[in-house]
């Protein structure tokens, strides 16, 4: 579905890629995560094809983007960040007129109800809340009946609610066997919705995997947290179980409010991508 | 936002199996699609329909206010003169600004990336500005004769002659004008900034093309170097089709410039479409 082999961009004498390895799988759903000037917009931007690389190998749908023609943009879908286009339109509008674009286009009308917004065919775009506005652009994105939909950082400023609704939208596509490229912000997102992850940062791909493989959280050091006489204990161990065991011997049964947590997706992510601003500068440095 | 009902599809549709549509009629019905946009759009916003329409008019109405009598020994009226040379800056306004201006905004917000990021065949886009400069500009000259009919006095085209004069310089002359605008919607920084941006080298040109000013009462010498405009052009253009032929007499050449009329605004078609297809960007500066 999407293959890179050392893709490399630079702005000037910043290298906003430096060598990306990325593989995605038919029907896979796969988060790219990264700190903001990772590399992230850039890398995906040429797999969607607005962007040209400076060097290496890139297929998407088989083609490579840059060639690639309009049969090409057809079989994928793009969904792009804070629009703010359509304001004088109303969404049966808007989705009949992307419909004219595809050889083969979703039933307008059909796709507006499943994507939540049949009751509102009738109203201007301006006149949509965020939630709603953002499930237009989807459904934009859908109109063609992509194989493959690009979403970037497609829930940015909802509420909790509204995203729990985007999540379970997501999910359906993916069920339905739309492949799905998602960049985020939000880990709790990513976790939701990936099956796999990759890690974006100066350029390059530091980790990629299932959520719960990514960095060291399956060999990490968990965090073991109870309430003993003198408050809260907190103990990081590589053997958590056999702590538990020692602490319900000296408890003689129930620890008091036990707590054993891996890390979190969060706090691989993290580590991975080190002090927030430390070297500064030097792309790709000490990799 | 409602939960997602459970099943959005992207892939393959249900039931009502459609054909293939065709490269040949997805042409057809991209252009039309996107004529069909841009006129909703355009008459949507109302209050910008009615200024721009109002605009030359009430120019005619002030200036035919400010300048009576006639032209030098012609026995022509200084409003019907200014009839012809607002009928030709309404013209540059319907074409050269609003495109310059509607193009940069779509730039800015975003609707041209979303729409680069779809099967759209760029020249679908192209035509259906065609689409909106026709209707905005037919509007505007049929405003603009029937003021300058019945409130000074301007016969119609009085032959096929004078007809066919007054077709081909509107034809070129918007050609001209809108290729200027497509290349200059580049120019402005953001979709804001761009009628200010536009309007200074636009009012500079209506100025030394005699649109605010009879053409009569510049220097010589800057209403030859207006020269290089195609605005003076399409001036005289509708002065030899809609003064009497005795006019003449006062122009620059002390007769009709055909060859004028028609070479300056064909080398400014050729320049507008080099420029616009070396500079036309779908995405913002630095994107």
């Amino acid at each position: 579905m999407i293959e890179t082999a050392d893709l490399r961009r630079s702005y000037g004498p910043v290298a906003a890629v430096a060598g990306v390895d990325l593989q995605m799988r038919r029907g896979e759903v796969l988060a790219l995560l990264g700190p903001n000037g990772a590399g992230k917009t850039t890398t995906v931007e040429i797999l969607e094809g607005y962007r040209r690389r400076d060097s290496g190998t890139v297929r998407v749908l088989g083609q490579d983007p840059e060639r690639a023609g309009r049969s090409w943009r057809a079989r994928r879908g793009v969904v792009l960040q804070d629009n703010g286009d359509l304001d004088d339109l109303t969404v049966a509008e808007c989705m009949h007129h992307f419909a004219a674009f595809y050889p083969r286009p979703a039933n307008p009308g059909d796709l507006t109800e499943r994507i939540g917004l049949g009751g509102c065919s009738a109203a201007l775009v301006r006149t949509l809340s965020g939630g709603q506005r953002r499930r237009l652009d989807v459904a934009l994105g859908l109109v063609g009946r992509p194989e493959l939909l690009f979403l970037d950082e497609p829930t940015t400023g909802f509420d909790p609610e509204a995203r729990r609704g985007f999540w379970s939208l997501v999910r359906d596509l993916a069920a339905q066997g739309t492949s799905i490229m998602l960049t985020t912000h939000y880990l709790d997102e990513a976790e939701a919705l990936a099956d796999r992850v990759a890690v974006i940062n100066r350029g390059r791909i530091v980790a990629c995997g299932p959520p719960a493989d990514i960095g060291d959280r399956r060999q990490g050091e968990a965090e073991v947290s109870w309430q003993g006489p003198d408050g809260r204990q907190r103990v990081r161990t590589a053997a958590p179980t056999a702590l538990v065991s020692r602490l319900r011997a000296q408890f003689g049964g129930e620890v008091p409010a036990l707590e054993v947590r891996r890390p979190s997706l969060e706090d691989a992510y993290l580590r991975l991508i080190g002090p927030a601003d430390g070297a500064g500068g030097g792309a790709g440095a000490g990799r | 936002m409602t939960a997602a009902s459970p099943a959005v599809t992207a892939g393959s549709g249900p039931g009502r199996s459609q054909q293939v549509r065709s490269d040949a009629r997805l042409f057809a019905l991209a252009t039309l699609a996107r004529g069909r946009i841009e006129l909703l759009q355009f008459f949507r916003s109302r209050d910008a329909v009615v200024f721009t329409l109002a605009l030359p008019v009430v120019m005619l109405a002030l200036l035919a206010s400010v300048f009576s009598g006639t032209v030098g020994s012609t026995g022509v009226a200084y409003s019907r003169v200014y009839t012809a040379g607002l009928l030709a800056g309404g013209l540059a306004s319907t074409s050269f600004l609003n495109l310059g201006t509607t193009i940069a905004g779509e730039r800015d917000t975003g609707a041209l990336k979303r729409l680069a990021g779809t099967p759209m065949p760029p020249a679908a886009y192209f035509l259906g500005k065609v689409i909106l400069v026709l209707a905005a500009s037919g509007l505007e000259i049929a405003a603009m004769l029937l003021v300058g009919h019945f409130a000074y006095g301007v016969a119609l085209p009085a032959s096929p002659g004078r007809w066919w004069t007054f077709t081909w310089v509107t034809v070129l002359g918007g050609t001209a004008m809108s290729l200027i605008g497509v290349a200059a919607s580049s120019l402005p920084r953001t979709g804001r900034s761009a009628a200010a941006v536009l309007n200074l080298p636009f009012l500079v040109m209506e100025f030394l093309s005699g649109v605010f000013v009879p053409f009569t009462a510049l220097s010589p010498g800057l209403y030859t170097a207006a020269g290089v405009f195609p605005l003076r052009w399409i001036a005289e253009g509708y002065r030899a089709a809609l003064l009497p032929s005795g006019f003449a007499r006062v122009e620059a050449g002390h007769a009709w410039n055909f060859e004028m009329m028609a070479l300056v605004p064909a080398l400014w078609c050729v320049v507008g479409l080099v420029v616009s297809a070396r500079t036309f960007r779908w995405t913002k500066r630095g994107e």
